[in-house]
């Protein structure tokens, strides 16, 4: 039952909203598609629930073309940002609508009917609420109403239109955490759409991450964090310290630091270096190797803290992490000069025209060589993200 | 402690103002409005109730009656139909053109009904356009009810479709979609989800258009022809008597039309204050 998405193009009158997309989603994956609004997410998510059509490209699950079925005939449930439920009719009217639509010769009997919405709304925890309707149920709730009634005609694939967007942010986890526990229960295919990264990222078996009509990255959670294969995904997934790189010689430098030879030869001049604040080392002597900083401010943020760092020599800010427990630690205060190293960073070349397929495959995953390091350096703790 | 004297101060002076303000709004209103009404039921039943009722009862009076339901019974549902077909395609759809058809909806609220009249006596009547391949085929359309009926949809054109453009707009296509997306045909889109949603909206919309169907005198005045029993609505009926100095008969008929007014306007203050958030407080603009 795979799903197979090959050259998918839609343009709207001013803007291609899908670019030359393909993407393949193999049975029962819960994939997220993750981008900034008006980057195609959501067109791709109604092409392949029959509500709109690309322009050029195909969608074939298991040979069968799904662009030429309507989208009543799709088998897909789809729940949408805001609900969309319908307001005249109670909460198991509207779980049962999908199955009263149904021609009479495939229509459930009508005792049928009312079993599967009762074991419906057991299983999306709203048993008891049958006879509400949906304005005398919190956001949360409905939420849920919407996803049982998706789920009452049996769909092949289950398509999520932001499905938290509209929620406080303490339902929005707990919601979250319950629909992950709903899709390994069930074992549908399962594509969401949201801009929100940590909900993609917690939440998703693969993740795509689209820009601009285009699938920019796809892949893991753990892949598209720490490995991004564009300056896109280093920018939008995560915070990352953009440092602009000059051949000096042979090899690449920014200010102080050297990143030795590219892998790309000698032709390119300028590169961008991508590092995240946990992978900056922070260096108390003054006479160690890196850049000079000072420290102008320290956030607490909870469990961890971020260090706002001038770098004269970079001419530009910094920021790095450490672990909160560490900063009394180590005596981090504002005002202090630290020396700062990057001890991983993706490098991709800048040219005039950035080209961003052309630099995906130049991409440079620098490491500083372990071992070299004088004694006196201050490990910053990375952040384990999953833990 | 300061501030408190001085909204206290304010008081009087905002207070005046507020009851001075509400005498003059209804002092307008028994003037304009109220007195209006009394005085068409006073002299209906100038001369006792049995002299209306059996004004009433005269041939023409309930000849005039049913021609006024019959043209609404026409009217009304093409006016649904129009409506809500008008509407779907304006909220639904983008083409070419559609700036354009929000205009022409709105047009009759612009167009004095006179000149409504005028034009269709100019196209279908004797001396009009089809005037004679009309006569040749013995179709008779001005001074007949199907003059009647075409002034009164032309008049009565905007009032459904103004009514549901807003709320239809608001609304958005997501609970249609969600339909379809159900395994809904179109019709059970339609029925089970589109009507339900704009059910008191439209129910509204037909209200107004019934008044104004029931209600309208220049329109169908012009294209009436004006004769007794045959192509005369209740207005016309009521300026017919009123001119012939039957004030009785004139009022009995008119007060039947105040009537048929304050029960639209009783069931059009049930519709809002019942199902005020779904009319979107939109009443139709313009006239």
């Amino acid at each position: 039952m795979t799903l197979e998405l090959s050259h998918l193009t839609r343009r709207f009158t001013d803007y291609p909203a899908l670019d030359d997309v393909s993407l393949e989603i193999p049975p029962g994956e819960f994939l997220a598609l993750l981008g900034p609004s008006g980057s195609g997410k959501t067109t791709l998510l109604r092409i392949l629930a029959g509500l709109d059509y690309p322009d050029s490209g195909s969608v074939r699950q298991e040979g069968r073309d799904l662009l030429a079925l309507d989208a009543r005939r799709r088998k897909v449930g789809l729940v949408f940002q805001h609900y969309a439920l319908f307001r005249h009719l109670t909460v198991a009217d509207n779980v049962a609508f999908g199955l009263r639509v149904r021609p009479w010769r495939t229509r459930p009997k009508r005792a049928d009917i009312a079993a599967r919405v009762e074991r419906l709304l057991q299983r999306v925890q709203l048993d008891g609420l049958g006879k509400r309707y949906p304005a005398q149920l919190s956001g949360g709730q409905r939420q849920r109403v919407a996803l049982a009634r998706a789920l009452a005609v049996e769909p092949d694939l289950l398509l999520l239109d932001e499905p938290f967007g509209a929620l406080d942010a303490q339902v929005r986890v707990s919601l979250r955490r319950w629909l992950r526990e709903l899709h390994d229960d069930l074992g549908l295919t399962t594509v969401f759409v949201t801009h929100d990264q940590e909900e993609a990222l917690e939440l998703a078996d693969r993740v795509a991450v689209m820009n601009r009509g285009r699938i920019e990255q796809v892949g893991a959670p753990e892949t598209i964090y720490h490995d991004p294969a564009t300056p896109f995904v280093c920018e939008f997934i995560g915070k990352a310290n953009k440092i602009h790189l000059q051949r000096a010689g042979r090899a690449m430098a920014a200010a102080e630091w050297n990143f030795g030879e590219a892998p790309w030869g000698t032709e390119v001049k300028r590169a961008l270096a991508y590092v995240r604040p946990e992978q900056l080392e922070l260096c108390a002597s003054s006479a160690g190797p890196g850049w000079p900083t000072q420290v102008r401010h320290i956030y607490l943020a909870g469990s961890v803290a971020h260090l706002e760092l001038d770098a004269p020599t970079l001419g530009q800010r910094l920021e790095a992490q450490v672990a909160s427990e560490d900063l009394a630690r180590l005596g981090l205060r504002a005002g202090m000069d630290l020396r700062v190293g990057p001890r991983r960073a993706i490098v991709f070349p800048s040219g005039d025209s950035p080209c961003t397929a052309a630099a995906s495959k130049a991409r440079w995953l620098w490491q500083h060589e372990a071992g070299a390091d004088p004694a006196a350096r201050l490990r910053a703790i990375p952040l384990d993200r999953k833990s | 402690m300061n501030v408190m004297l001085r909204s206290r101060a304010s008081r009087w002076p905002q207070r005046l103002l507020r009851a001075t303000l509400t005498l003059v709004a209804v002092a307008f209103m028994l003037a304009f409005l109220l007195l209006p009404l009394a005085v068409v039921f006073a002299e209906a039943l100038a001369e006792g109730v049995q002299a209306l009722l059996s004004s009433l009862a005269r041939y023409e009076a309930l000849s005039s009656i049913r021609l006024t339901l019959i043209v609404a019974a026409i009217v009304v549902p093409l006016n649904i139909v129009f409506g809500v077909a008008a509407s779907w395609a304006m909220t639904r759809f983008e083409f070419r053109g559609k700036a354009l058809l929000g205009a022409l909806i709105d047009l009759p609220f612009s167009v004095s009904p006179v000149i409504a009249g005028l034009i269709y006596v100019l196209l279908f009547g004797a001396q009009g356009w089809f005037g004679p391949w009309l006569a040749a085929h013995d179709i008779r359309i001005i001074f007949a009810v199907p003059g009647l009926v075409l002034a009164s949809v032309f008049v009565t054109l905007p009032f459904v479709a103004r009514e549901l453009i807003p709320l239809m707009q608001a609304q958005g296509s997501e609970d249609e979609e969600a339909a379809r997306v159900l395994g809904a045909n179109g019709l059970q889109m339609f029925f089970r989800v589109t009507l339900p949603n704009i059910r008191w909206a439209l129910l509204y919309g037909v209200l107004l258009c019934n008044a104004r169907a029931m209600g309208e005198f220049g329109a169908v005045s012009v294209v009436s022809g004006h004769i007794r029993g045959l192509t005369t609505t209740m207005p016309l009926e009521v300026e017919m008597r009123y001119n012939e100095f039957d004030y009785t008969g004139a009022f009995a008929v008119a007060s039947l039309l105040a009537l048929l007014a304050l029960l639209t306007l009783a069931i059009k203050t049930l519709l809002e204050w019942r199902y005020g958030d779904d009319l979107a407080a939109h009443a139709p603009g313009g006239r």
